[in-house]
């Protein structure tokens, strides 16, 4: 569907026009502070209410892009200002513009300091994010790919906790080390194919040698982003530092610009070397899941556990897009979804503890169900989302996943399903350490339940996640297409593949 | 009929939304108290009556039904929908739970009246029931495992609905994970069940298994019989939602919850759906007879294994929780030699009186003012008369009394013909399960009358404060136990023409399919006459031992457990199971977890990768020598970029 109005430019820059507000606000600080709350959150609920027109407005069972804008960026080089969203990314805007304004709110009086300056990150993140899920000339995307980056950085380097310069860097060096390789892929691209134009290119059929350098290249900025084992320790230094809404766009958004990257590019592009590299990912997710559970068990650290069970949930994802199976993209990009907001709504769970006591020490806790009853239950729910009990959206996308993957391959399944008994386990004891026991100390006894803040928080979270669990059929409406198309070219591949071992030995077997 | 069914399925989650709206509100006090319990009770109760009703015409009207009510997920060929199933074996659980939920439910309103948190109990139990019904009524595999987790999870907030007990803590966890092992097994075989068939569809599936007997297929390093790896995959997870041999550990700690959970959870309902899932399944089972032995087996097993620990415990509640895991045990392996129906038969007398001696222990632990431990009751029969005896009729029931071809208690129909058609199965598996059986009917009778001497018989043990005190439960909790006290007299003679009699082909009807050479329970109405006697006798025969030790030598337990020290120190421990997997499971868990944070995450990846890349190169050169560590994590931690490196490098290279 075109519309005459480009509503993907509107949603993408939006926020932009509201930090340009926010700069100009002028007054003493406590008035500027304020203004720039408001500011922030009228545009955040704007830009989501714009989005929900990609939710009416997508058509339904089709491969094809929407709400396609164009416009001749370089003249002669064909590089363009491409925009236009399908099944796969669509979600992706409305998860970000979603997540928006609950950051906005959770940030209410949490900063205190800065305030503007807070605001206007969190805008301009949002304008890169939301662009980047809507970019389909590569040049385009990369710009917004890294400008993510700048946002995410000050936001953990000056709002973050004690250690937060270090994090920050490390944020920062880890995930640029990998851009650069995908800098060069894409300069390779645009030389033996002469065009960065997304939709071209995902026909192009480039050789099968040229795949496996381009594959290596973008898998090395993707695996960083997800991030896959070992390229993970960034993570929680990161989520330990950030701010809470930082930790909420973190997991909720930027963990899924690496598994996006798979789907737009590595797919797509180089379907025959991820055909080959496929046992490798396996490998890495399944280590990913089994690995990080383990730790996450160990944690001592709110912040650090939900951390390390997002790399584990990541794991789920990178092995569900790789089976190549319609049930294993499918559960995949659900989980994607689902992670984006159970992720969130536990990070923000622990802020709300750490914004009454300053802490994340799980030891400092105990007993809160006392005094808290409603945080008890909200938390309760989340804490089954994250191990994915069915009836919330945690269920459908890892049961998808297994389901794939059990397809094509039952020792990559049996793996990672341990993963699920495992997350039970740290889940479970976390909560047990933090909610249930006898509350004894005495500042936890003054601890008062949710606000009427608070509750506007997790409400509409509460309400996503239920509905995806109970209901998901609309949102797996939105990409089956998408997915059908994905799968019937990794499949092809799977097919031309030189004799892989299995077939090998079937050939054998018949002899 | 559409209606009657949404309305037993769904009232019970009504009433939990009920109760539970209250406490998000944050309303407190002795009204909101009152609330709770008449809204859920009364929820539940008109769902009994409606659950009643499609027994009627259902089951006895043989019109098996199913409607969807909408599509839950839709992912190419991965199609399932939340719908209602009703035929014959989903009414009868229907009724099986609705009946003992609404007497659970009246019951906690006496039992739980002290409590200050009596919302939350009484909305968890409805949520509970909710659960446990769309189990019952699925008509796919993935709704089965929504009701299947869902129950789970009802169990874990009330196991540790005390949740200032660290005991309670620890056992609610444990009980969770513990199931989710078994449910790693049921998705896994989901899995396979879809990648076979294509469906995840009840009838689809049933009618294409017959087309796949032949099938192989591999499954991590074996390779073979697809049905039988199948049914023994979903069987994992009946194991543990049934508390079988080897997935069993958390039942007895399960007790931790207040006595009404036990009595509905951990008795009559939840534990028995493993039960009920091999009979939904026979017809897959039914093509897999290597699985079925399997079955077989591990029941015969767990009846022994659980049974011989019931000889020896102490607490109260434990002893009939083990009880449970025995009787279950009955029902596998009557499961084992395609009896589904006298496993369905015993699985419903079994709710009644079990139920039944769960709330009757609730009540003694409530007259006593919270004492478990039997060896500080006694003497209590005079004080409390219809609670004794509303234990004896329940005890009476499971040790299955009656006299011969005249009249007998629940269990006296239902557990002898599963030991008939364990003998008439004539196969190993059935003639092991058949004499285990038999040696655990014995020990039933034993445990159960060894717990009412040492309760209400002699004199009192424990505080004579309490004693004194000692006092009948309110009408409230008795009235429910009277109700499941006429069912433990009346279920058996009533159900067994239906069950396991002459019109038990009409009233399964497609329902169960047993094979025609697997009609045991055909065979089993015509085996030797000592057969059928056999277990009576064993049972009078422990009622009488137990007699002899408790009633006219009570000096005799005490030096038996001297003399034999190390087999009682044997069965006291529980065959020392819950010490061998926290070795073997648990801390090697959180040591490799300590090892991989420290070592795998801090040391190698952090500092040989971004904190030794900024640190200057020589030092990292030195680092490098530095690897020789003698941490095992250390080499494990190589290993595994070993396996990373070799698999890069043999698929790119083909």
């Amino acid at each position: 569907m075109n519309s005459s109005w480009p509503i993907l430019s509107l949603v993408t820059f939006l926020p932009l026009v509201g930090a340009a507000f926010i700069a100009f606000v002028r007054g003493d600080e406590q008035t500027a502070a304020s203004n720039a709350r408001w500011v922030a959150l009228w545009t955040t609920l704007a830009t989501f209410l714009l989005s929900l027109t990609l939710w009416f407005g997508f058509e339904r069972g089709t491969a094809a892009f929407q709400f396609v804008e164009y416009a001749p960026w370089f003249p002669g080089t064909g590089i363009a200002y491409h925009m236009g969203v399908d099944g796969i990314s669509v979600l992706f805007v409305l998860l970000s513009t979603f997540l928006m304004p609950i950051c906005i709110l959770a940030s209410w009086e949490a900063i205190e300091h800065r305030v503007k300056e807070y605001m206007i990150s969190f805008l301009v993140l949002e304008t890169m994010m939301v662009g980047m899920f809507c970019a389909l000339d590569m040049v385009l995307f990369y710009i917004f790919f890294e400008a993510v980056l700048i946002p995410m950085f000050l936001i953990i380097g000056v709002w973050g906790g004690a250690r937060r310069v270090y994090s920050a860097f490390k944020f920062f060096l880890y995930t640029l080390a990998g851009s650069v390789l995908m800098l060069v892929a894409l300069l390779y691209i645009f030389g033996t194919a002469g065009t960065t134009d997304i939709t071209k290119l995902m026909g192009y059929g480039f050789t099968r040698q040229a795949q496996t350098w381009l594959w290596l290249a973008f898998f090395a900025s993707f695996a960083v982003k997800v991030p896959m084992w070992p390229v993970h320790t960034w993570l929680p230094d990161a989520h330990v530092e950030a701010p809470t809404a930082g930790s909420v766009i973190l997991a909720g958004v930027l963990l899924k610009m690496g598994a996006y990257g798979f789907l737009r590019f590595s797919l797509p592009m180089m379907p025959d070397a991820s055909v080959a590299f496929t046992p490798l990912v396996y490998t890495l997710s399944i280590i990913a899941v089994v690995y990080t559970s383990l730790v996450a068990l160990v944690q001592e650290d709110m912040k650090k556990l939900i951390a390390y069970s997002s790399v584990a949930h990541m794991g789920f994802v990178t092995l569900g897009i790789f089976t190549g199976t319609r049930q294993g993209i499918d559960g995949a990009l659900f989980q994607m979804l689902s992670h984006g907001i159970v992720s969130g709504a536990l990070f923000l769970c622990v802020g709300v503890v750490y914004d009454r006591l300053h802490t994340r020490q799980i030891a400092r806790y105990g007993g809160l169900v006392e005094r808290m009853p409603r945080y008890a239950a909200v938390f309760m729910l989340f804490t089954m989302a994250s191990v994915g009990l069915p009836g919330t959206s945690g269920f459908v996308g890892e049961f998808l996943v297994l389901a794939g993957a059990f397809q094509a391959n039952t020792w990559a399944a049996a793996f990672a399903a341990l993963g699920v008994i495992l997350g039970a386990a740290y889940m479970l004891y976390l909560y047990r350490r933090v909610i249930f026991g006898r509350l004894t100390r005495d500042d936890l006894r003054q601890m008062l339940d949710l606000s009427r803040r608070e509750i506007a928080l997790f409400a509409p979270l509460i309400v996503v996640v239920l509905w995806m669990g109970i209901y998901p059929k609309p949102v797996l409406d939105v990409f089956s297409a998408s997915v059908d198309q994905l799968v019937a070219r990794y499949q092809q591949a799977q097919t031309d593949a030189p004799a892989s071992v299995t077939s090998r030995r079937v050939a054998s077997l018949a002899e | 009929m559409k209606t009657l069914a949404l309305l037993a399925v769904f009232l019970p989650l009504a009433g939990f939304a009920l109760a539970g709206l209250p406490i998000v509100a944050g309303r407190k006090g002795h009204g909101v108290d009152r609330w709770a319990q008449l809204a859920t009770s009364i929820c539940v109760g008109v769902a009994a009556l409606a659950s009643m009703s499609l027994f009627w015409s259902v089951g006895l009207g043989h019109q098996p039904t199913s409607f969807e009510l909408f599509t839950w997920i839709d992912s190419g060929a991965f199609e399932a929908s939340w719908a209602i199933k009703l035929d014959a074996l989903s009414v009868v659980m229907l009724c099986v739970v609705t009946i003992v939920s609404t007497c659970v439910h009246v019951y906690s309103i006496g039992y739980m009246s002290h409590d200050p948190a009596i919302p939350r109990f009484m909305a968890y139990l409805s949520l509970f029931t909710f659960f446990m019904l769309m189990l019952v009524t699925a008509d796919n595999f993935v709704q089965m495992f929504f009701g299947w987790e869902g129950v789970g999870l009802a169990s874990y907030l009330l196991i540790g609905f005390w949740y200032d007990r660290e005991s309670a803590n620890a056992a609610s966890i444990k009980a969770f994970v513990v199931n989710r092992v078994g449910d790693f097994g049921f998705a896994l075989g989901i899995f396979g069940v879809f990648m076979m068939f294509g469906s995840v569809h009840f009838d689809t599936v049933f009618a294409a298994a017959p087309d796949h007997v032949g099938d192989q297929i591999s499954f991590l390093w074996f390779e073979g019989h697809a049905l039988t790896i199948l049914c023994l995959l979903l069987f994992v997870g009946a194991m543990g939602k049934s508390a079988q041999l080897g997935l069993h550990t958390w039942l007895p700690d399960a007790m931790e919850g207040p006595t009404p959970v036990s009595a509905l959870i951990h008795a009559a309902t939840m534990v028995t759906a493993g039960v009920f899932m091999v009979a939904r399944l026979s017809p897959m089972f039914e093509l897999a007879p290597a699985a079925l032995h399997s079955v077989c087996i591990v029941g015969a097993l767990t009846a022994i294994f659980a049974a011989s620990v019931g000889l020896v415990q102490n607490d109260i509640k434990r002893v009939i929780a083990y009880s449970t895991c025995s009787q279950l045990g009955y029902m596998f392996f009557a499961a084992g030699v395609s009896a589904y129906s006298a496993a369905i038969f015993h699985l419903m007398t079994h709710a009644f009186f079990k139920a039944l001696l769960f709330l009757g222990s609730g009540s003694v632990i409530h007259a006593l003012e919270g004492e478990q431990d039997m060896r500080r009751m006694g003497g209590l029969g005079p004080k409390i008369r219809i609670t004794y005896w509303m234990m004896m009729i329940g005890s009476l029931a499971l040790a299955g009394i009656g006299i011969p071809f005249v009249f007998g208690l629940a269990g006296f129909y239902s557990k002898d013909i599963i030991l008939e058609s364990a003998f008439a199965a004539h196969s190993g598996p059935g003639a092991f399960a058949f004499w285990l059986g038999i040696a655990a009917a014995g020990m039933t009778a034993f445990y159960s009358w060894r717990l009412l001497f040492m309760t209400f018989s002699g004199h009192a043990r424990g505080d004579h404060h309490a004693h004194e005190h000692a006092h009948e439960s309110p009408a409230v909790m008795l009235v429910p136990l009277y109700v499941l006290a006429v069912g433990a007299v009346f279920a058996g003679v009533l159900g067994y023409e239906y069950f396991v009699g002459h019109h038990r082909e009409a009233f399964w009807g497609a329902a169960i399919k047993v094979l025609p050479e697997h009609d045991s329970v055909e065979h089993a109405h015509h085996v030797p006459v000592w057969v059928k006697v056999l277990p009576l006798v064993v049972s009078v025969a422990g009622i009488g031992m137990s007699y002899g030790l408790y009633i006219r030598n009570p000096a005799k337990p005490a030096e038996l457990a001297a003399r034999f020290a190390g087999l009682y120190r044997f069965l006291l421990n529980k065959w020392w199971f819950d010490e061998l997997y926290d070795r073997i499971f648990v801390r090697p868990s959180f040591a490799l977890g300590m090892g991989f944070w420290k070592k795998g995450d801090a040391a190698v990846i952090d500092g040989l990768g971004a904190d030794g890349l900024a640190a200057n190169t020589l030092v990292a050169a030195r680092r490098m020598s530095a690897l020789q560590t003698g941490y095992v994590y250390h080499y494990a931690f190589a290993m595994l970029i070993g396996v990373v490196a070799f698999a890069t490098w043999y698929f790119v290279s083909r």
